[in-house]
Parts: structure tokens; sequence; C-alpha cells
């Protein structure tokens, strides 16, 4: 895990790296995080050649594949300032997995330099930008999902005190929260019986506090747990983190 | 598109034995996470100070190794090194056959489980008893274990009785406290009866060469009492440099495996017994085994070493719960297993290269082990192992890369890609001619496509 991260600069500037699941799934998601940014001053640029962080070639085992996609990732984001993920999962690919998988690569240097000015939203709001409490208004009892990829980092502490913070907000917590919802990745393919298995349990400790909203920093588990719950005839309202900070700021166009 | 061995041996367990790993699993987890941080200002510093324990000793045991085996033989212990499975397995036969010894009694080893020492035994006309209550279970019902600190935690206490029955120990009776004093008077005869008691070792002392065991059951203290021979099979990873690293171990190991301060019999064996001690072994043998450790060493995945086989990982593994041991395949279930066992495979790697996959790389393995091995990260490691040499059991149901890597690092064709995905929000999957999205939709929705939605949104957006 990279130590000495690099922190914003007095311009707020930052880089998003929406991910591959926003780019074709959850386009609300990464525009919550661009409102979220700018209601904190953040200037927020977008490097249109960004595909997707390396990881799911990373995690299926194809190394070789993944350091392809890393290293277009790397040249994509050039410069120096913050790059902000809105997934837990795929900024820990970004500060820990890529330099892992390039610790005997030539241009190892590069992927950690990128690595250590990588941040997850929630954190880098908390512990980036010292923002400790959030305005605004939002009516909702919430569970909140600690994805796995955000153990050892700052993610969830920070996710869950920004949306206690808000008015009108109570996070309950549930059973078993260390355990990992199932998705996992390629995983989720290569292990259809466990995976649902852990889903079916995890939603099971959701359900018993009776949230409204199921919320996460990740939105891989969240189409996983969703997916399993739609699927089971049980839909289940699922936001990330950065969609319940905007509305909250938007009260009257809340969904 | 076939899943993955272990999942498809998950499919297949009885509910019933699911769900009594799965909670058997989940309540000592949570037992121990509730000790350490009632206990400990701050558990986790203590882990991470035990795992640099353990590397220092992997990472010196040129020195270590024969420190310890110069303090063993001060201390009247004789030493033998053991290369293979084969020549451990030879030694505890030679030292038998020397003094004319036919019967053995086995505190728990998992070693003894990894060099195949009963069969081998056996097959030459040796007694070879196990006197822990759940490995003298697997013994009669001819099973293996699936957990390392509880080998029969795949059994229930019904199935157990009908075994005691079928041996001869008693009608049925399932109650535990029978089954248990069944037990215990057959094995009292066994210990007076054998001439050598064979034990692991927890730890040895680099410093004093104490050998350390801990039982909870008191048979390791049987087994040295009545036999006039003490043979302790010990990997070579299993040394401490101090006596004072034992502190933390204990400590560390008795919550973590079993949710203990510190487990019921701690016994620390300077030697056989002094002229002046009425009872205990005359001889006292350790045999360092090393049976592919030192490839593991010199392997990118040497932190394993580190481990002090407590289980905590296997109990917290979300994977584990769903498919408990036999599901590995090896000795060692579990994420230290799927670790571990491919690595001792040597050149049976291929064999087990799909161990490494069972893992949704979730972490809390590595949240929970005492001396804070990055099992995900040797996982990750062994993954691309697999992959590098053409391991065909480690890609069953894993979607290909090839093509995705192609795009993902070209923004025009993702972008066109983007744009075309479109077409699943109109096309059934099942006429998709891709595995990967029927084994997702098995059980889950997929979500509306809005591939470039973002995208347009950022570009069209008046300017701030």
């Amino acid at each position: 895990m990279i130590s000495d991260r690099q922190l914003p600069a007095a311009d707020r500037r930052v880089q998003l790296m929406a991910t591959c699941l926003c780019d074709a799934f959850y386009d609300d998601v990464a525009r919550a995080t661009v409102e979220v940014l700018e209601h904190l001053g953040c200037i927020v640029e977008f490097p249109e050649a960004q595909t997707c962080c390396g990881q799911p070639a990373f995690n299926g085992g194809d190394w070789k594949a993944s350091r392809k996609v890393v290293r277009h990732t790397v040249k994509t984001f050039t410069g120096d300032v913050p790059v902000i993920v809105p997934s837990g999962s795929c900024a820990a690919m970004v500060f820990h997995g890529a330099p892992l998988e390039f610790e005997k690569e030539d241009d190892a240097p590069a992927v950690d330099a990128l690595a250590r000015r990588t941040w997850e939203l929630a954190d880098f709001i908390v512990n980036g930008l010292g923002v400790k409490t959030w305005p605004g208004k939002f009516d909702a009892k919430i569970a909140f999902h600690r994805s796995c990829h955000s153990r050892g980092s700052g993610t969830s502490e920070a996710a869950i005190s920004l949306l206690e913070s808000i008015d009108g907000v109570t996070v309950a917590p549930f059973g078993e929260a260390e355990q990992c919802c199932g998705f996992g990745g390629t995983f989720s393919v290569s292990f259809p019986h466990i995976s649902a298995n852990m889903g079916t349990l995890k939603l099971d400790n959701v359900r018993a506090v009776e949230p409204d909203y199921l919320v996460s920093a990740d939105m891989s588990c969240l189409m996983h747990m969703g997916g399993l719950a739609e699927k089971a005839g049980a839909p289940l309202k699922t936001r990330h983190f950065a969609q319940i900070l905007r509305d909250a700021l938007n009260p009257a166009t809340a969904g | 598109m076939a899943n993955q061995p272990i999942d498809a041996y998950a499919a297949s367990l009885p509910p019933d034995k699911r769900e009594s790993v799965y909670q058997s699993t989940k309540g000592t987890h949570e037992k121990r996470t509730k000790l350490l941080w009632d206990h400990f200002l701050d558990p986790n510093e203590l882990r991470q100070t035990a795992g640099r324990i353990k590397q220092h000793v992997i990472e010196n045991l040129d020195t270590l190794l024969p420190a310890a085996e110069a303090k063993l033989q001060a201390n009247g212990v004789q030493v033998h090194w053991a290369p293979t499975a084969e020549d451990a397995c030879a030694a505890v036969h030679g030292i038998m056959d020397a003094r004319g010894a036919t019967k053995l009694v086995k505190s728990k080893t998992m070693v003894s489980e990894e060099i195949e020492l009963t069969p081998y035994l056996e097959k030459r006309g040796m007694e070879a008893l196990e006197t822990d209550l759940g490995e003298f279970i697997i013994q009669i019902d001819h099973d293996h274990p699936s957990h390392i600190v509880r080998p029969i935690i795949h059994k229930n206490r019904r199935e157990i009785a009908t075994s005691f029955e079928r041996e001869g120990l008693g009608d049925y009776n399932d109650e535990p406290e029978v089954i248990t004093r069944r037990a215990r008077d057959f094995l009292r005869q066994k210990y007076l009866q054998a001439d050598v008691g064979l034990t692991g070792g927890n730890f040895i002392s680099a410093e004093s060469g104490r050998l350390v065991l801990v039982t909870n059951e008191g048979n390791s203290r049987f087994c040295l009492a009545a036999p006039k021979v003490h043979i302790a099979l010990v990997g070579i990873e299993k040394l401490v440099p101090r006596d004072r690293d034992l502190g933390l171990l204990l400590n560390l190991l008795g919550r973590s495996a079993t949710a203990q301060q510190l487990t019921v019999y701690t016994e620390f064996i300077t030697g056989p017994k002094s002229p002046t001690q009425p009872d205990g072994p005359e001889e006292m043998h350790v045999i360092f085994v090393d049976n592919g450790r030192t490839e593991v060493l010199a392997s990118q995945c040497r932190e394993i070493l580190r481990c002090i086989r407590c289980g905590a990982c296997l109990n917290v593994c979300p994977i584990y719960r769903q498919a408990s041991g036999h599901a590995y395949r090896s000795v060692y279930p579990g994420p230290v297993g799927a670790v571990l066992s491919p690595l001792l495979a040597g050149k049976q790697f291929p064999e087990l290269a799909d161990l490494p996959k069972a893992s949704s790389l979730c972490g809390a393995c590595n949240e929970v082990c005492p001396v804070d091995i990055p099992i995900p990260d040797l996982l990750l490691r062994l993954r691309d192992k697999g992959k590098t040499e053409g391991a065909p059991k480690a890609s069953i149901g894993v979607p290909p890369m090839g093509g995705w890597a192609l795009m993902a690092s070209q923004p025009t064709a993702w972008k066109a890609a983007l744009a075309g995905g479109k077409v699943i929000n109109h096309i059934p999957t099942k006429l998709i001619p891709f595995p990967p999205l029927q084994s997702w939709t098995s059980s889950r929705t997929l979500p509306e496509w809005r591939g470039g939605s973002f995208r347009k949104w950022m570009k069209n957006r008046p300017s701030k």
C-alpha cells in the first residue's frame, strides 16, 4: 500500500477516473461524483482516453493483459493532480494492484507515481481535503456495505462519517459486516454458485435492518447484490454514496 | 461454461453440512475478534509485530536452524533432517526399527498428514494411532481432516456415534460426553501399550532448543508420559528466534485458533527425561521436515511460511464456509492452503493451480492472520503463475482477457464498444455467445447498458 500519498494542491484541480462500470452502466454515479467534487470547489478534468484500470485481468490472473491496460491508464492520466475514483476497488487496483504486478517491470516508477496520487472519493474528501461533515438533508435509513477492496484504507470510515453527518440520515449497522458480498470480479462468473450464496447471505443481513437504501463505495458490489435481489423478485434500492451526497444538496430533485 | 472445481464441489455439498461448517466457523471467528479487541488495545499492531518476527525467521533459516540444532543436541535431543516426505517417514520408521518398536501413538500433527506417515508405517506392519479426538474419528472413518485445527468440522455427532457403534466402541449414543468418554477409555490402554509417542511442534526456540506444543485435550501429554521414545515432526519454518517471542505468538495463536486466551495445555519440552525424573521418554528425536519448503522460500510467495496454523483464515473465509475443507483436495485447505498446497505440490502445481482462484480476493484472511500474511497478494501471484505456466485448471470458467485488453488500451475501440454494448438491452442474453454473461445472469439481472452517457453529459454541460 502506498503511504506517501500526494495531497491536493490549493487550486483543487483533480482528474476523474470514472471507472468502466460507470462508463457502461452507472453514468449517474459519475455525474454525482463530478457534482460532489465541484461542490467542494474542485476543478474536475476528465481525460477522454480513459478506459479501465486493468483490474479484471489482474484478478483473473492474466497479468500480461492487465499490464497492457495499466500502461494505457498511466499514459492517459498524465500530470501531477490527484486522480479521484468513485470506487474503492478500482482505486486499490491503481495504488496497490498495479504496483504489485509491475514490481519487476522497467516502467514501475511511472506506475508508482500514479499510485501515489490516486484516491478513492470518500477517502479524498475526508482525509485529503479535510472535509468532515456534509450539508443538506436526506431522510433515509442506510445500510452501508464496506466493500472489501477498501479494507486497510480510509474509505469506509470516511464514507460512513460523511453519511452520518447528513441531516436525516441514519446508518444502520448490520451483521457479518466483514463478509464479502460475493462479487469478486471474474470470481462472480467462474464461481457462480458460491458467489450467489455469499450474496444471499449478505442480503439477508442487510434486509434484517430494513434499510431504505443499500449504499456502498463500489458499484460492482451493488451491481451484484442489486442484481441478485431483483432476480429473486425482491428488489432493493442501491445507491453509490456520492449519489446520496449529491441528492442531500438538492432535496427537491432527489430520487 | 464449466464452473471452477471448488464451486462445483460446494454446489454438491449437502445443505446441512454447509450449515454446520458455516455456523461453526462464524462462531469461532466472532469470538476470536471479540477476545482480541477486549484484551488488547491494538491487536493489529500485535499481528504486524508477530509477522515481522516470523518473517525474520524465514529469512534467517540459514543461521537459525543450525543454532536450534546445536541447542537441541546440547539438550540431549537427536536431530534428523528430512528433505522429502519419504525421508521424514523413513526417519520415523528407522527410529522405531532400531528399538524394535511397532506401536506409535500420535498427537495431532498436520505435517504427519502432509508426509502421509500413517499409511507408510501401516504398510510396514506398524501401528500408528491418532489420539486427538477429531483425528481419531478421521482415522476410524478412513477420512481426511477438513480443517487445520478442527479436523471433523464437516461431521455431526450422529455420524460420529454411528462410527463408534460400527467400531465396537459401544451402542449408538450421540451424547458428546459419552462419545468422549468412550474414546478416552479406548485410548488410555493404547498409550500404555505404545512404544513411541509422536507429536508435531508449534514452535522451536533457536535460543534454547525448547519445543513448544499446544493442545486442548491433554493427549499429547499422555503420548509423552508412557512411551520411552518421543519423536517430534517439525517443519523447518517453525522456529522462533528467542524464548521471549513465544509470549506474543502464544497469545495470538490461542485467540486466533480457538478463541482461547491460551490453549489448555502448553508444553515446553527441553529434552528427554533426566536421570532424576521418574517418568518421560528416554529418547527424544526432532525431525526437521523440508518437503518443498525450501522451494517455497525461493518463490515469490515466501511469506506463507510465516503461518502458525491457527486456522483463523479458514474460519473467516466466505469460500471455505461454503465449500468446506475437502473441496481443496489437499492437506491444507482454505486461504492458507490455496497458497501453500499448490506451492508444496512442486511439479504437480498444475493439478492444484485452480486453488488460488478460489477467492473473491476479499482480504478478510489477511485481516485476521496473526502473522499478517498478505494472502490475497500471494493468491494473485499464483494466478499469474498458473496463467504463464498454462495450467488448464486455473482457467476453467474464467473469461479470456486478451480481446478485452486490446480494446481497453485503444480509446477509439473502447468508445465504439461503449456505444455498441447497447445491443444487450434488446437481445436476450441467452443468444449472446459469451458464456460469462450466462453465468452472471443465472442468478442476477443485468443493469441497463448506458454506455457513453456520462461522457456525453460531461461534454455537453455548460462550462463552470
